[in-house]
């Protein structure tokens, strides 16, 4: 049997296939503008790239803030459920997951089945986010993608103290008047989102062992922040951005089996 | 005309509580009353939520409540509009948001009832919080009127004599202001008639409130929401009494029907804080939606709350303590010990609280208790964001997304 799941983000759309407990195929594109269009394109995109018929996907969940616009799912079910069941398809031991997304961030701890025991998210603030560190990246010309590397060169990372984004732009640009060096300002930014993140994770209480998943555990140098914050080690999930496409495509296939 | 036709749902209608009606009528001729006092030769004295309001209507002075109004502009989604008129004047948007649509409809008189009677005197208790005294001093400037503070200490633990005796001092302190600006003697006689009228009020308003301890619920906390308004603004009065006599047969009426607020109720739930004014009709489809029902709050008990321990003491000296006690004047420990009773008593599967940016003295604390109440108690707690008038601190995606998320661990 296979089922399918689709995580509508604030910047990407995802899918993945699942087959009989096996992941069959997963598919990443920008949400656009138009997140139900978005979540059809990319389903008929990963059923091309798998080689499946439509016809074999039994059920489809939908997840992530466009859950509710994709309106030929079975279900939508909130991607906090979602990440608890991916996080612990990808790896059963895992108790806890730091997801940081585009716009928002959350952190889940779940029991050994994957079941979520309690849960918190952020709440209208981009810091500690992904956009966060999108806006940082374009103050400092640099590529998102090289922020883990250049912060590791980092000998004293900068202080950034202002937990609005727009705010701390303009700190940013000030420390770049200032004649900060690079390495110490994006460490700073990555401490900045860690300490964020971390307050939130104290607040549910972090149970090891921790995976983080979303598009930001792709840059190791917020993983490091947070470690050194947490004082835990993080797994970073292989599939960190299809955790939640992941999750739901496994919600549906438990759905199909309980009929 | 032709939508209202569309939206009739006669299950629906069978589920509306018939002395809505009732209550609309009171309320109206009571802010017509109000609105007409100056003429008829009656003072109007503006009064905080928690205040005692009993010695007021025992003076024949009329109680108009700021924070019922507050209630009113955010129900009427006015709330941005006129806390931007208060921000405009220099109020900072981190006031409560009642305070500055107050503030801002005394100003521009573009609220629901185009502005509140004008006050002779203002009654402010601090027990509900601090703001309430910088708000009715400013009150007091701007209308040149008299102002009474009663000052009710904090409960950490216990209310001590000393409290006691010290509220009380201030309760006859009350009273001579009363007599002062309305120019006669109190009639204790009276006082203690319209304090026995405002204990039953209270006793049949915690009855009304009881009545959800039955499954299915005849009402939800979103219901009382709405019948609350008389027991703030009116306890001490006949009507009130015949009112909550009357709602109360009707919701036992419903039991005996077998008639539920919410359709299918699985989940029940208790609130905490005050009610997302603009927003309560969109909070109970969404919780109804997942057969979630709202069983009860802490908000609207706290008036039932203060049902006084007499103690064969007389009203007034029964009243200090009453007031001083009130569910945001005491200690997480003792917020802890109302909410697990209440848990017990409604049969609650899940609390959920709203976080008040504009209520400080409700919301500190909230992350404590709900740590309290899941570990002691094992009942998952949802906390959400948002403001009780100030509709711009409301994002409705993120509560969706929380609400569901809650919903989803519950059922699983």
């Amino acid at each position: 049997m296979i089922t399918a799941g689709i995580d509508i983000g604030s910047i990407t759309a995802k899918a993945a296939l699942i087959e009989d407990n096996r992941l069959l195929g997963t598919r990443l594109q920008f949400t656009g503008y138009n997140a139900q269009k978005a979540g059809k394109s990319v389903l008929e995109e990963l059923i091309a790239q798998s080689g499946v018929q439509r016809e074999q996907i039994a059920l489809v969940v939908s997840t992530g803030y466009g859950r509710n616009s994709v309106d030929f799912a079975d279900k939508a079910i909130t991607e906090i459920t979602c990440h608890g069941a991916g996080a612990h398809f990808i790896d059963p031991e895992t108790r806890f997951v730091i997801d940081v997304g585009g716009q928002d961030s959350k952190v889940i701890k779940i029991d050994a089945a994957g079941k979520v025991l309690d849960f918190a998210m952020n709440d209208k603030c981009a810091a500690g986010t992904g956009r966060f560190l999108e806006v940082m990246a374009r103050a400092m010309e640099a590529d998102l993608d090289d922020f883990g590397e250049i912060s590791a060169r980092a000998d004293n990372p900068a202080s950034i103290s202002s937990i609005c984004t727009v705010f701390a732009e303009s700190e940013v640009i000030s420390l770049i008047s200032k004649g900060e060096t690079r390495e110490n300002m994006i460490a700073g930014i990555h401490e900045s989102v860690a300490s964020r993140i971390s307050a939130m994770a104290r607040r549910v209480g972090v149970t090891d062992p921790v995976m983080m998943t979303g598009g930001v555990a792709r840059n190791p140098g917020v993983v490091r922040a947070l470690e050194k914050k947490l004082g835990v080690e993080i797994r970073v999930s292989a599939h960190a951005q299809l955790n939640g496409a992941i999750g739901a495509a496994l919600l549906a296939a438990r759905m199909q089996q309980a009929v | 005309m032709a939508e209202n036709e569309k939206k009739h749902d006669p299950e629906k209608e069978k589920r509306k509580i018939q002395a809505v009606s009732r209550m609309k009528e009171i309320m109206t001729d009571y802010y017509i009353e109000a609105k007409g006092a100056r003429e008829k030769g009656r003072k109007v004295a503006w009064i905080t939520s928690g205040g005692p309001v009993e010695p007021l209507i025992a003076m024949d002075v009329i109680p108009v409540y700021p924070e019922n109004h507050g209630a009113m502009i955010g129900a009427s989604k006015m709330g941005a509009q006129l806390c931007e008129q208060a921000e405009e004047m220099g109020y900072s948007r981190d006031l409560c948001s009642y305070a500055r649509a107050d503030i801002g409809d005394a100003v521009a008189k573009t609220g629901p009832i185009g502005g509140l009677p004008e006050p002779d005197m203002l009654v402010c208790c601090n027990n509900i919080c601090g703001t309430v005294l910088k708000w009715y001093e400013t009150a007091a400037r701007f209308f040149n009127v008299p102002l009474f503070i009663l000052d009710t200490p904090f409960i950490h633990r216990e209310f001590t004599d000393s409290a006691r005796k010290y509220v009380l001092a201030q309760i006859y302190e009350y009273i001579s202001f009363l007599e002062t600006h309305c120019g006669r003697k109190m009639d204790y006689e009276r006082m203690e008639e319209v304090g026995r009228l405002s204990v039953e009020a209270t006793q049949l308003w915690q009855s009304v409130l009881d009545t959800c301890a039955h499954k299915p619920a005849p009402m939800t906390a979103f219901d009382a929401f709405f019948h609350l308004a008389l027991i703030v603004t009116l306890r001490g009065t006949q009507v009130t009494v015949d009112y909550y006599r009357q709602l109360l047969d009707e919701l036992n009426d419903r039991i005996d029907r077998g008639i539920a607020m919410v359709p299918n109720e699985k989940y029940r739930l208790l609130w905490d804080n005050l009610p997302v004014w603009y927003r309560t009709r969109w909070l109970s489809d969404k919780f109804a939606g997942h057969d979630a029902a709202l069983v009860a709050d802490t908000y609207t008990s706290a008036w039932s709350g203060m049902l006084p321990e007499m103690n064969g003491q007389s009203f007034l000296e029964a009243m200090s303590e009453t007031y001083t006690k009130v569910y945001i004047n005491i200690s997480i420990d003792r917020m802890f010990d109302i909410v697990a009773g209440m848990i017990q008593k409604y049969d609650v599967d899940g609390m959920v609280m709203h976080s008040n940016r504009s209520c400080k003295p409700y919301s500190l604390g909230q992350y404590d208790l709900r740590q309290m109440i899941m570990d002691r108690l094992g009942v998952p707690t949802l906390i959400i964001e948002a403001d009780m008038v100030d509709e711009r601190n409301f994002s409705e995606s993120q509560i969706d997304t929380r609400i569901d998320a809650f919903m989803e661990t519950l059922k699983s």
